[in-house]
């Protein structure tokens, strides 16, 4: 206000009120971009989610929405997480199929590797699959589907195919072959897939089992955490 | 300034990329490929004429105390906009970009061109330049990203397809095997020493120019 300068409470004032209506004005254009585009986002995460679960099931039919059959499970030692970990349930015509479980490699190159893997109700492995991971690019990222078949190594393995004791890589007397030059990124997966099936096995009355779905902590004390 | 001014600032003179080097994170975070370099471009390019344009509106009429806040909330609201978008539309290339996207916010060439530029100018003015910068800023992320593509993978446009979500099995260019690809252009060190090359090649043009 050239001339007339405003009195510094005036002005301070002022300054708050257009800050308010600027903050006011920004909050409103993302709530209408969100109203717009939730519906879409939802359904796009969710056709996501089903075209993940396909990757893993390998063509398996199943006729029930496996979103809905869920089970939440906590287990540190075998899952590779302290966090909860969801299991999806594949049913057809009512009977158990498959067990979807994502269980993370805690022991990646740099950092966790999230995995996704499908298990046949005899505990045969049907499809291993990444989900995320930050390994290293051209070296250890042979675990993404996109870039190698490495992971498919796993379907139709089973603990006892080999004996449980052989789910390493051979460097460290196992029977798997790792890849050359990621032998921290093979050790993580291999080993995390090899849990995982103790997991099922150690659970797999319960992971089969007909209670409701819904979002329910397996109740065996190993698998439960505070 | 002149339309062609403005224009040959934002692609030549001052380029942001290689001149003012100004959102080097997300330029040398997210060129590993030319699809990822174009998606971060536009989405920047979107981004920064749509806070010019606003900026040049409001800009003069605010108190100088808040002006930068109110610019920054006018930015980050058009990010989140813009975040959303392109998490409904293009879901393939929101996961690509990841953190990236969201961080356009704090990429300083948005602010930059807020207050040094489009909060004194004309509104026309300030989308062109908008324009400019967004487009030089793209050039040079999609320049990064093909080199890098072509020497690490072997391939130029080889992610375009997952990145707009079109489906089938590839897409792009393929020339060499990807077992021969030179790994360091992949990797942060390979995006600095290829954009030092690149600085390196407009300094000497300039000093032949001069």
């Amino acid at each position: 206000m050239a001339g007339n300068p405003e009195p510094p409470a005036r002005r301070s004032v002022r300054a708050a009120i257009v800050l308010a209506a600027a903050a006011i004005a920004a909050f409103g254009l993302v709530a209408v971009v969100h109203e717009a585009t939730r519906d879409r986002i939802a359904a796009t995460a969710r056709a996501r989610e089903l075209a993940r679960f396909d990757h893993v099931l390998g063509g398996l039919p199943h006729d029930n929405d496996l979103l809905a059959d869920t089970v939440t499970l906590r287990d540190p030692e075998l899952l590779g997480t302290t966090e909860a970990v969801t299991a999806y349930r594949a049913r057809f015509h009512g009977q158990p199929v498959a067990v979807v479980l994502e269980p993370v490699a805690p022991d990646g190159y740099s950092g966790a590797i999230r995995l996704l893997i499908a298990v046949a109700p005899d505990g045969t492995v049907l499809g291993v699959r990444t989900v995320s991971h930050h390994e290293t690019p051209g070296l250890g990222d042979f675990i993404d589907a996109a870039r190698s078949d490495w992971m498919q190594r796993f379907t139709g393995r089973s603990l006892g195919n080999p004996a449980a004791t052989r789910w390493r890589v051979r460097k460290d007397g196992g029977d798997f072959d790792q890849y050359t030059g990621a032998t921290i990124t093979s050790r993580a997966v291999v080993g995390t897939v090899g849990r995982t099936l103790e997991f099922f096995a150690r659970h797999r009355d319960e992971l089969l089992g007909n209670e409701l779905p819904g979002d329910e902590l397996l109740a065996t004390p190993a698998t439960i955490q505070p | 300034m002149t339309p062609a001014a403005i224009l040959r600032a934002g692609f030549r003179d001052q380029n942001p990329g290689l001149v003012q080097l100004l959102g080097l994170c997300p330029l040398l975070a997210v060129t590993t490929s030319l699809g990822s370099g174009l998606g971060l471009g536009l989405a920047t390019l979107a981004v920064l004429i749509a806070s010019n344009g606003l900026v040049a509106l409001v800009g003069r009429s605010l108190p100088a105390e808040i002006r930068i806040a109110v610019f920054v909330l006018l930015i980050a609201a058009l990010v989140t906009a813009v975040e959303l978008a392109l998490a409904a539309w293009l879901p393939g290339l929101h996961a690509a970009l990841g953190i990236f996207l969201p961080l356009i916010v704090t990429n300083c060439l948005v602010l930059a061109r807020a207050e040094a530029f489009a909060s004194r100018q004309p509104v026309g003015n300030a989308l062109l330049d908008g324009f400019a910068m967004g487009g030089g800023f793209l050039v040079v992320l999609v320049a990064l990203g093909s080199v890098r593509e072509v020497l690490g993978r072997g391939s130029l446009g080889g992610d375009l397809h997952a990145l707009l979500g079109t489906g089938g099995p590839s897409s792009g260019l393929h020339l060499i095997s990807e077992q021969h690809g030179f790994l360091l252009a992949l990797l942060p060190p390979g995006a600095f020493i290829l954009l030092g090359l690149g600085l390196a090649w407009r300094q000497a043009r300039q000093a032949a120019a001069t």
